[in-house]
């Protein structure tokens, strides 16, 4: 008799929908249905029961094949490696529970090396703005329930986060928000016409790069200096500036909503620095909150994990044992790839064959390369050495932290057999370390 | 004056952390205890003597001791970090927070130097013959305050982020500058000798930028009140100046705002 899972956690985008039904063999070894989800989100569930999964480590030989081999070898292998190096980096952590990403921080605590997470390539400009100018956040229920002006500035929902708009801020009825999309405006700043700007009341086609010199404009009319805007800013005339900033100085609940747009264009956390000053500025005539797309569905839980952990919420450097150190530039992943500065390097949990630079790969190529990752991807094909696990919210459950950092449960609907957690995994790396640093000792 | 030559005799694997070149450090101590101060590759703790050999003579004081480093030092780091007195010559490129958080002294670079030089320094000067790479004379992440005093002078171009938080001293770039001058700064003076692509100024509450060259695309936070003559550098110019930011708080001073201003050279 198939069985229906209830309330089950989406391991997707960083929505971290919790209202999946899934329906699965009385097996438990297939995953029959999936509702309430996107299309990817689907196809994340599909794959766990998928028959061409693989379920052991395997090494590469030296003719260049791989070879299977047991947890054991792959667990000795990688701590045997990580006591060796000088100065190891394990990056990844978007598909990840918060457990093993605890887990981790034993590990590289304990290897005395490098730690990062995808911020590094995506919101670790947020990061920053926030360490220089705080975060006035709220919460998606609030956004639900309250906000009845949305900016959504150098971010694309409608492909990247499928249900965000549908979930939480322009089409749902919230307890304020009764009659959802109609009483709210919707604002898109970006330079593509995107799906997301087709949906939107204002579309303001910044000129690609200079979002700052916008976000400077709105500040000048909140800072009463309305009449020193130029005829146009960003490729934005100066009326339709003073239009959109009546409309947000009149929001009775407002909130931006921040992707890539700002954080991968120049100036990259300055831009984030800028909206969030600008959210401070709109918070002395109206209410205003700002929130950062996050991309994996438990990319803010490293952040929130290592935070209290260490101190930091990404790019650490635990080399010196006694205490943690970060500065991006310095620490962070792809910086340190390109100088050739690391001499291992474990990436679980994403994708760094596809997502780095090149030159990078080739950097980190030259020296050994673990990945722990469920899936067969570029950075598994590459590896000398891939460890497969269970796949997060699908053959294992844990915590989770969605992109307004609130932490939900998500639950297991296939059976993993036999395959280890991430935590199970690093756990035992690092009880290995803990015997090899003993020896040593 | 007395001087310590340290000449490179090996090459790091990975990037040595070089932050026990001092003046502060050396001085007082014979060339064998030189030797043994610590440097770090990664998680390996290694002497200075395992990568250098040592000449000459340190001072009793900081003061009295000038440090000379020969050899290739592009994958080496920290030189001159937290010193307080004396002087440092770097004969190659170096790696990165040369004179970070320096108090005072004078380093002088005959090649490159990468990013985060002087960051947060508070006095002393730091003259780079070559380029910078990113954050001259900024603040540590999260840090509110960057360089708060003495002289950075880079006689090629830099990056971006130059007196990023900045409150005081001055930073002068001979060549051209990529983005980000002052950003949030609430003092100090970056004379820019070169080409500025934009976002001079931004979040500015307080502080003086000169560019000579070409100034791409200016923020629309400032606002151009009349043409002066001022003193830079050693010489007279003629300058449009730019009142701003509009967009960021502002103090005042016996009833009159203090605004931040961009000199820009006719």
């Amino acid at each position: 008799m198939p069985k229906v899972i209830e309330n089950v956690g989406c391991p997707y985008c960083g929505c971290s929908c919790d209202d999946v039904r899934v329906t699965v063999s009385d097996d438990g070894k297939k995953v029959l249905e999936v509702e309430n989800v996107c299309a990817i989100g689907t196809e994340i569930f599909k794959h766990g029961s998928s028959d061409h999964r693989i379920r052991s480590p395997r090494l590469r030989q030296p003719d260049g094949s791989m070879k299977d081999i047991t947890y054991e070898e792959a667990i000795e292998w990688t701590a045997q490696h990580l006591h060796k190096a000088k100065k190891p980096l394990m990056y990844g952590f978007g598909s990840t529970n918060c457990e093993g990403q605890a887990a981790a921080a034993r590990t590289m605590e304990a290897a005395g090396g490098m730690l990062d997470n995808c911020a590094t390539i995506c919101h670790g400009p947020s990061f920053l703005a926030i360490f220089d100018n705080g975060y006035p956040t709220c919460t998606l229920g609030e956004v639900k329930n309250r906000a009845d002006v949305i900016v959504y500035w150098g971010s694309n929902p409608a492909h990247a986060h499928p249900r965000h708009m549908s979930r939480y801020s322009i089409f749902p009825r919230g307890f304020f928000t009764g009659k959802g999309q109609k009483k709210r405006t919707v604002i898109v700043i970006d330079p593509r016409y995107t799906d997301t700007a087709n949906v939107a009341d204002y579309h303001l086609q910044v000129k690609q790069g200079h979002d700052y010199e916008l976000f400077n404009a709105f500040r000048m009319v909140i800072h009463g200096h309305a009449a020193d805007i130029p005829d146009e800013v960003a490729g934005i005339k100066k009326e339709q500036i003073l239009e959109v900033a009546e409309i947000m100085k009149n929001a009775r609940f407002g909130t931006t909503f921040f992707g890539m747009g700002l954080t991968h264009s120049d100036g990259r956390n300055h831009n984030i620095d800028i909206a969030i000053s600008l959210t401070r500025d709109l918070n002395k005539v109206a209410k205003w909150t700002i929130m950062a797309m996050r991309g994996h569905y438990n990319i803010a839980g490293p952040g929130v994990v290592w935070s209290w952990t260490f101190g930091f919420p990404y790019c650490l450097d635990l080399t010196k044992k006694d205490h943690a150190h970060m500065n991006p530039g310095e620490t962070s992943s792809v910086d340190m790839a390109m100088r050739d500065e690391v001499d291992m390097f474990i990436n679980i949990g994403t994708d760094a064959g596809a997502h780095f630079p090149i030159p990078a790969v080739k950097h980190l190529k030259k020296h050994p390369w673990v990945t722990i990752d469920p899936s067969v991807c570029m950075a598994s094909e590459i590896a000398d050495l891939h460890i497969p696990v269970c796949i997060c919210g699908v053959d294992t459950g844990g915590i989770v932290y969605r992109m307004d950092n609130v932490p939900i449960q998500f639950r297991a609907v296939l059976d993993p057999q036999g395959l280890l957690t991430d935590e199970e995994l690093l756990n035992k790396i690092a009880d290995r370390l803990d015997e090899l640093n003993a020896q040593e000792a | 004056m007395e001087t310590v030559k340290m000449t490179l005799v090996q090459q790091p694997e990975l990037f040595l952390e070089c932050y026990s070149v001092t003046p502060d450090k050396f001085a007082g101590k014979s060339l064998a205890e030189i030797a043994d101060l610590p440097a770090h590759e990664g998680k390996v703790q290694w002497k200075l003597g395992d990568f250098f050999k040592f000449e000459g003579k340190s001072g009793a004081t900081a003061a009295d001791t000038k440090i000379v480093v020969n050899g290739d030092v592009r994958r080496m780091k920290r030189f001159g970090q937290q010193m307080t007195d004396g002087e440092i010559v770097i004969n190659s490129d170096a790696d990165m927070y040369i004179g970070g958080w320096m108090r005072g002294g004078k380093i002088t670079v005959k090649g490159n130097a990468d990013s985060f030089l002087g960051i947060a320094m508070e006095g002393g000067e730091i003259l780079i013959e070559g380029d910078a790479q990113n954050h001259v004379g900024s603040a540590y992440r999260g840090d509110w305050r960057g360089m708060s005093g003495g002289l950075i002078r880079v006689k090629g171009k830099a990056g971006n982020d130059i007196g990023t938080a900045m409150t005081g001293g001055t930073i002068i770039i001979e060549g051209d500058v990529f983005i980000h001058v002052l950003t949030h700064a609430e003092g100090g003076t970056v004379i820019i000798k070169g080409d500025v692509e934009g976002r001079v100024g931004g979040q500015l509450v307080k502080g003086d930028a000169y560019i000579f060259g070409n100034l791409l695309y200016p923020l629309p936070g400032y606002k151009m009140i009349g043409t002066v003559e001022k003193e830079v550098d050693g010489a007279t110019y003629t300058f449009d100046q730019y009142i701003g930011d509009l967009g960021e708080r502002k103090m005042t001073k016996k009833g009159e705002i203090i605004y931040g201003n961009i000199y820009l050279k006719k």
